[in-house]
C-alpha cells in the first residue's frame, strides 16, 4: 500500500512526440529556406549564402562569391524565400486554427470565404481597375491589387461571420454553410469578370488565380510582411483555448474559455493572415488543409504544438513547392497553385483512405 | 455555497425556469429528479453560468456569478455534460488533462500531471490512458469525462472555499456497477468537502446516495428535502404521472421506489 501513500505514480518523463517533432519541423523549415535561396539557374551553396549575408552585415571582408550570386541572392531569391516562408506559415496556421475552431477536419481557410473574397476583389481590380486608378495617388497604384485583395478577403469573412451570428452567439455550422454559399456566389462573380476581360487581363487574372511567389521585392514585403506575420504569431497563443473548444463550445465555457471572444479573435486573425497571403501571392490551395493533418499524424493533435509546428512545416512545404515551380519547366515558371494542388489533392485522398474511421464524425 | 434564488428563464418563447431556487453547500450531494422537460438541465446550466437567467440571482460564495472571472469559476466548479464528443485523435490522458486548462499559469506542470493521474485512477481509466478517445465505448468515455471534471476541481482554492461538481445525467451509458461506482465517487467528493449536484433519472439511485433530493417540475423546485421526506408516493406519482409505491425492504437503509402493481405486470401489458 506504499504506492497509495505516495500518491499515484506519475508517468516517467518520456521524450514526447512534440519534443522531437517541433525541432524536426524547424529543421525542415531551415532546409526549405536554404534550398529556396540556393537552388536554381545560379547555384548558391549554404556556405556562400552565409558569406554573402555576412558581407552585407559587415562581418566578413571579402566573401568568395561571384557578383551574379550576390545579386541573385539579395535581389531575387531572398525576398522570394522570405515571402514563401511567411505565406506558407500563415496559410498553414490559419488552416490549423480554423479546423480546430470548426471542429471539422475539412475546414480550410478557403471555406470561410477569405480566399475567394480576396480573389474576387483582385479580379475586379485587374479587370475593372483601369478606370478606378484615375484620381488615386501615384504611390498607391502599385499596391492597389494587394490592398483590394486583403480588403476583399477580410470583408467576405466578416459577411460570413455576420450571417452566422445571432443574439451574440455564432453558429459555426451555419458559418461553414454560409461560407460554401458565398464561395459559389463569388465564383460566379469571378467567372463574369473572366468573361468581361480582354486577353492581357485574362493572362494577369489567370496567373493570379493560380498563385505565384514571383514578383517578391523588399519594398512589397516591407508593406505586407507585418500583415501576415502579426496574425500568424498571435494565433499561436490560442492553443489552449482551441484544445478546450474541441470538447464543444459549452464545455469550453465550463473550462473558463471566453468562447465568443475566442471565436471572433480566431476568425479575424485567420482572415487577416490568409487575406494578406492571398493578396501577395494569389490563391495557393491545400497548404492550409494538408499541413495541419500532417502535423496531427506526425506529432499529435494538441494545438499548443500543432500551431507552431504548422507554421514551420507550412513554410517548409511552400518553399519546397516554389523550388519545384521555378525549376521544373525552365525557363518558364509553373504557377505554384497548380503544384500544391496536384501534390496536395492525391496526398489528402491517401490520408483520408488511410484513417477513414478516425475522421468519422 | 452555490445558490440559485428565484431564477426565471425563457427560451424560445417558452418559460423553462419559473422561479426555481436551490442551494448547494460544501459536503452536500444533491440529486435532482423530475420528468423530461421539467427544467433540470436548465437549472444546472444556470448554476454553471452557461445560461444567464432573465430574473433572479445565482451566487457562488455570496458573490453574483456574473461578477466572477470565468477562469476563477472554472477553478471552483466543473460540469459533466451529457454525451460530450471530442474531435481529432486525442488520447485519453490528453482529454483528462484538458480539465487542468483553467489552472494554466496558476499551478505547476508536475502537480497538474499528478492530478491527472490521480483523477484517472479515481474513475478507473488509468489502463486506458494511452488509448485514442475515439476508440472507447460510451461508458468508458463517460468515465474519462468524469476524470476530466474531477481533475478540474481536484484541489480546492487557496482561500479554503469549496469546489462544486455539476453532473448532468452522469449515469448515462454506464452499466449497473459503474452507475453505483460513479455515485460513490460523487459521495467521496462531497465527503471531502466539495458540493455535488447530479441530475438523475433513477429515483432509487438518488434515494441510495443523495443527502437531499430536489424534485423539479414545470421550472420550479417543488420539493427539496432528505430522501425519506422527499420521496412520498403521492408526490412522485403526481410529478411523474405514474402511480408508484415507496417500499422499505428489510436490510435497506434507504427507501425503494417501484411502479405500483396496477401499472406493471401482466394486466398492464394487455
Amino acid at each position: 500500500m506504499t504506492a497509495a501513500a505516495d500518491g499515484p505514480r506519475v508517468g516517467r518523463r518520456r521524450i514526447s512526440p512534440a519534443g522531437l517533432g517541433l525541432p524536426a519541423c524547424g529543421l525542415a523549415a531551415v532546409g526549405g529556406f536554404l534550398l529556396a535561396v540556393g537552388h536554381g539557374a545560379v547555384q548558391i551553396a549554404p556556405g556562400e549564402v552565409a558569406a554573402i549575408l555576412g558581407e552585407q552585415l559587415g562581418l566578413i571582408a571579402n566573401a568568395d562569391v561571384t557578383r551574379a550570386q550576390e545579386t541573385v541572392l539579395l535581389a531575387i531569391r531572398l525576398p522570394r524565400a522570405v515571402l514563401g516562408l511567411l505565406v506558407g506559415a500563415g496559410l498553414a496556421v490559419a488552416g490549423a486554427a480554423l479546423q480546430g475552431l470548426f471542429r471539422n477536419p475539412l475546414a480550410d481557410p478557403g471555406l470561410i470565404g477569405v480566399s475567394n473574397g480576396a480573389a474576387l476583389a483582385a479580379a475586379a481590380t485587374i479587370v475593372l481597375g483601369g478606370a478606378g486608378v484615375l484620381g488615386l495617388p501615384a504611390w498607391l497604384v502599385p499596391h492597389l491589387l494587394p490592398i483590394s485583395a486583403f480588403a476583399g478577403g477580410v470583408a467576405a469573412t466578416w459577411l460570413v461571420y455576420l450571417i452566422a451570428s445571432r443574439e451574440g452567439t455564432t453558429d459555426v455550422a451555419v458559418m461553414l454553410l454560409a461560407g460554401v454559399a458565398l464561395n459559389a456566389i463569388v465564383a460566379a462573380g469571378i467567372g463574369l469578370l473572366i468573361f468581361l476581360s480582354n486577353d492581357q487581363e485574362l493572362r494577369d487574372l489567370n496567373f493570379w488565380l493560380l498563385g505565384s511567389l514571383g514578383g517578391a521585392t523588399w519594398d512589397r514585403l516591407a508593406v505586407s510582411a507585418p500583415l501576415i506575420l502579426a496574425p500568424t504569431l498571435l494565433l499561436i497563443a490560442q492553443g489552449r483555448r482551441l484544445n478546450a473548444l474541441l470538447l464543444g463550445e459549452v464545455e469550453a465555457g465550463h473550462l473558463g474559455v471566453a468562447v465568443e471572444r475566442t471565436k471572433r479573435t480566431i476568425v479575424l486573425l485567420a482572415a487577416m493572415a490568409v487575406g494578406a497571403a492571398v493578396a501577395l501571392t494569389g490563391v495557393i490551395g491545400f497548404i492550409g488543409l494538408v499541413v495541419p493533418h500532417l502535423i496531427r499524424l506526425l506529432i499529435g493533435p494538441d494545438h499548443r504544438t500543432l500551431l507552431p509546428a504548422s507554421i514551420l512545416l507550412g513554410a517548409a512545404l511552400l518553399l519546397a513547392a516554389d523550388v519545384l515551380a521555378r525549376t521544373l519547366a525552365l525557363p518558364a515558371e509553373l504557377p505554384i497553385g497548380i503544384l500544391t494542388s496536384t501534390v496536395g489533392g492525391p496526398f489528402f485522398l491517401w490520408l483520408l483512405l488511410r484513417q477513414r474511421t478516425q475522421w468519422a464524425i | 455555497m452555490l445558490a440559485a434564488c428565484d431564477v426565471r428563464l425563457t427560451r424560445g418563447g417558452r418559460p423553462v425556469l419559473a422561479g426555481a431556487s436551490l442551494a448547494l453547500g460544501p459536503g452536500d450531494l444533491v440529486a435532482v429528479i423530475g420528468p423530461n422537460g421539467a427544467g433540470k438541465s436548465s437549472l444546472l446550466q444556470v448554476l454553471s453560468r452557461a445560461l444567464v437567467p432573465d430574473r433572479g440571482e445565482v451566487t457562488l460564495d455570496g458573490r453574483a456569478l456574473a461578477d466572477w472571472h470565468r477562469a476563477e469559476i472554472a477553478r471552483r466548479r466543473a460540469v459533466l455534460p451529457q454525451a460530450p464528443n471530442v474531435v481529432f485523435p486525442f488520447r485519453v490522458r490528453d482529454v483528462v488533462a484538458l480539465g487542468r486548462s483553467p489552472h494554466a499559469g496558476v499551478s505547476d506542470r508536475l502537480s497538474d500531471r499528478r492530478v491527472v493521474e490521480s483523477a484517472m485512477a479515481e474513475t478507473g481509466v488509468t489502463h486506458l490512458a494511452d488509448r485514442l478517445y475515439a476508440t472507447l465505448s460510451g461508458g468508458e468515455r463517460q468515465r474519462v469525462h468524469l476524470a476530466r471534471v474531477l481533475a478540474q476541481v481536484w484541489v480546492p482554492p487557496d482561500d479554503g472555499s469549496a469546489c462544486y461538481l455539476l453532473l448532468d445525467e452522469p449515469t448515462n451509458n454506464l452499466d449497473l456497477a459503474h452507475q453505483h461506482e460513479l455515485l460513490r465517487q460523487a459521495h467521496r467528493f462531497a465527503a471531502s468537502g466539495g458540493g455535488v449536484l447530479a441530475i438523475l433519472h433513477d429515483p432509487n439511485l438518488a434515494a441510495a446516495y443523495a443527502d437531499r433530493i430536489a424534485i423539479v417540475r414545470d421550472g420550479q423546485v417543488v420539493v427539496d428535502a432528505a430522501p425519506e421526506t422527499a420521496l412520498q408516493p403521492a408526490t412522485l406519482s403526481e410529478v411523474f404521472g405514474l402511480p408508484v409505491e415507496v417500499i422499505r425492504p428489510d436490510g435497506f437503509a434507504r427507501p425503494l421506489i417501484v411502479p405500483a402493481p396496477a401499472t406493471v405486470g401482466a394486466n398492464a401489458l394487455k
